[in-house]
């Protein structure tokens, strides 16, 4: 993408009816570490690549919990992820307080979409850099939501955002057709799977990734470190065989990997993100 | 079926007499006599209308006694609740009648909330207040939960309870709480609040219709000299668990002897290291 003179605004359309202001924004969040999510029928899990600035500093937080049934996992600028996250968890306590039943995940995102939304359309706001990957079981079942920048929000059976991402997609894509009927153990094996797929050869240790898990009668919580590490050293050494020959293509060829998994959420070269 | 309904068209004199009696027509023929006529109304009735209209307010204070509301938007729901607490224990029991004036609405109702892990509260009073107050400090609980990563102590919870108690000060729950639970060293602890957050660490407490039969009893059997002397001793109870609960049960027995509020069933609520365990036990249903 080039500097040009309609970006300077976010209420300011360019000629190709773009606003760029929100496309840079979605930017924002290619550029922040990858998270992905998956789902069954039953549970949904969260994961993400934990990238500490330095050996000397702690590592950012990105997987919130916001309700018993609800948990987020962001990618981009971690502030706002922060803010919306509580947003979020307001939300859900005023909704049972009034209704006495959880939020459904449905509803939730909507509100945040609209947030969004709000912020690409007014000239003295920008719009959040932050991608969310919502988690959410209600009565309905297991959902999974991503809610753009831009205001948009798609539901998946499975995705990944942030930097090097497309990796643990196309791995997502291989295997999506039997996640719904995945158990739970299945379920967090392909997602530490996967984000080994973004960490592009690094070895992969509980230290630097976060699972979290939210499913039917097992309220959302963050596994811990020591569990984690567990399941990563059970499938390691079969992994191992298997990892070469599972590295992707290399090239994220355009639009060829928008199978079913994605519901248009792959971004070709000079197509607006923001119409699919 | 023909009931002839007798037409309510009053004339102005009837309506005068009715509203406020005889007094305006006193006033009137007082200055009919002075020889003031009001706004060079002819009629005699047109006269006295206009006079109220001019002096209605003072009028009615003098002729009218003053009518109270009689409209409350509290209620009292009776019932009793005891908290005791111990060395590494705290035991919180209430009955779970649930009454209105005379009747009883349920013999069912449990007037214990669990607020957080280690922390319990019993309120007496007028429960759609008490569900409220559970309600919101619940609320604020998942806040803190969230900021804080960690659950709230009973302490902070006590404090929490008399700060949304105060908030509304002017006009508030009617809801007599006791709080228990164990405090950060796991050491049982009681708090006892007045239904605008007045509250007191203590080593046991009762509220409700039957505290005032309750109370003295616990103090017979487990107060502990004055704080203020010295070697400096505990308020908390020497007493063992079971022993507590055991105190609980006699003391509700007797308290539905007398209180008509207070009977049904017991419930008790014991809080310790290993976690919050219920029980209860049936008191006299009449």
């Amino acid at each position: 993408m080039f500097r040009n003179q309609y970006d300077t605004d976010v209420t300011t359309w360019s000629p190709a009816g773009r606003l760029f202001q929100v496309e840079y924004a979605m930017e924002a969040v290619k550029q922040g570490s990858a998270a992905i999510g998956l789902r069954s029928k039953t549970h949904i899990v969260l994961g993400c690549v934990n990238k500490a600035n330095s050996e000397l500093s702690s590592h950012q937080k990105k997987i919130f919990k916001v309700d018993d049934h609800i948990g987020v996992a962001i990618a981009g600028l971690t502030a706002d992820g922060r803010v919306l996250s509580r947003y979020m968890r307001n939300e859900c306590i005023n909704y049972s307080f009034t209704y006495e039943s959880p939020l459904p995940v449905g509803r939730l995102v909507v509100q945040l979409a609209d947030k969004a939304q709000v912020c690409t359309q007014r000239s003295w706001k920008r719009p959040y850099g932050v991608g969310l990957l919502v988690a959410g079981l209600d009565e309905s079942g297991a959902h999974l939501y991503y809610n753009c920048p831009s205001g948009n929000y798609f539901e998946y059976q499975a995705f990944a955002i942030g930097s090097r991402s497309q990796a643990a997609k196309t791995y997502l894509e291989r295997r999506f057709e039997n996640f719904s009927d995945s158990s739970r153990d299945d379920l967090v094996k392909d997602a530490l799977m996967a984000i080994r797929e973004t960490l592009q050869g690094e070895t992969l240790k509980s230290s630097i990734c976060t699972v979290a898990v939210v499913g039917v009668g097992e309220p959302f919580h963050i596994l811990e470190q020591e569990t984690v590490q567990q399941m990563i050293d059970a499938f390691e050494i079969v992994g191992e065989q298997e990892g070469p020959a599972a590295e992707p293509d290399a090239a994220a060829a355009a639009g060829q990997e928008a199978a079913a998994a994605d519901q248009g959420g792959s971004t070709e070269e000079g197509v607006a993100p923001m119409d699919i | 079926m023909e009931q002839q309904i007798k037409s309510q068209n009053r004339s102005c004199t009837e309506a005068i007499l009715a509203r406020y009696g005889k007094a305006p027509f006193f006033f009137f023929f007082l200055l009919r006599k002075l020889k003031i006529q009001i706004c060079g109304i002819k009629s005699f009735a047109s006269q006295i209308a206009v006079l109220i209209f001019l002096l209605g307010r003072p009028l009615v204070l003098i002729t009218m006694p003053k009518q109270q509301a009689n409209w409350s938007p509290y209620d009292n729901n009776g019932g009793s609740c005891v908290a005791i607490a111990g060395a590494d224990y705290c035991v919180i029991a209430a009955d779970t009648r649930m009454s209105t004036g005379y009747n009883i609405l349920t013999r069912d109702y449990s007037k214990i909330c669990k607020l957080a892990n280690k922390c319990v509260m019993a309120s007496s009073g007028f429960q759609a207040d008490v569900k409220a107050l559970q309600k919101h400090l619940a609320a604020r609980h998942l806040i803190y939960q969230h900021q804080h990563n960690k659950q709230m102590s009973c302490p902070a919870m006590a404090q929490l309870l008399s700060n949304t108690l105060y908030y509304k000060r002017f006009f508030p729950y009617y809801s007599f709480n006791v709080l228990g639970g164990l405090d950060n060293e796991g050491k049982g602890c009681v708090f006892t609040y007045d239904a605008v957050g007045s509250y007191e660490k203590v080593g046991y407490s009762s509220q409700g219709s039957g505290s005032t039969l309750i109370m003295p009893f616990l103090d017979n059997q487990l107060k502990s000299p004055s704080p203020l002397l010295l070697p400096v001793q505990d308020a908390v109870t020497p007493l063992a668990e079971a022993e507590a609960v055991d105190l609980v049960k006699t003391v509700f027995a007797s308290a539905s002897e007398r209180d008509i509020y207070t009977g049904d069933k017991l419930e008790i609520v014991v809080i310790n290291a290993d976690g919050i365990n219920r029980e209860y036990m049936d008191l006299r249903k009449d």
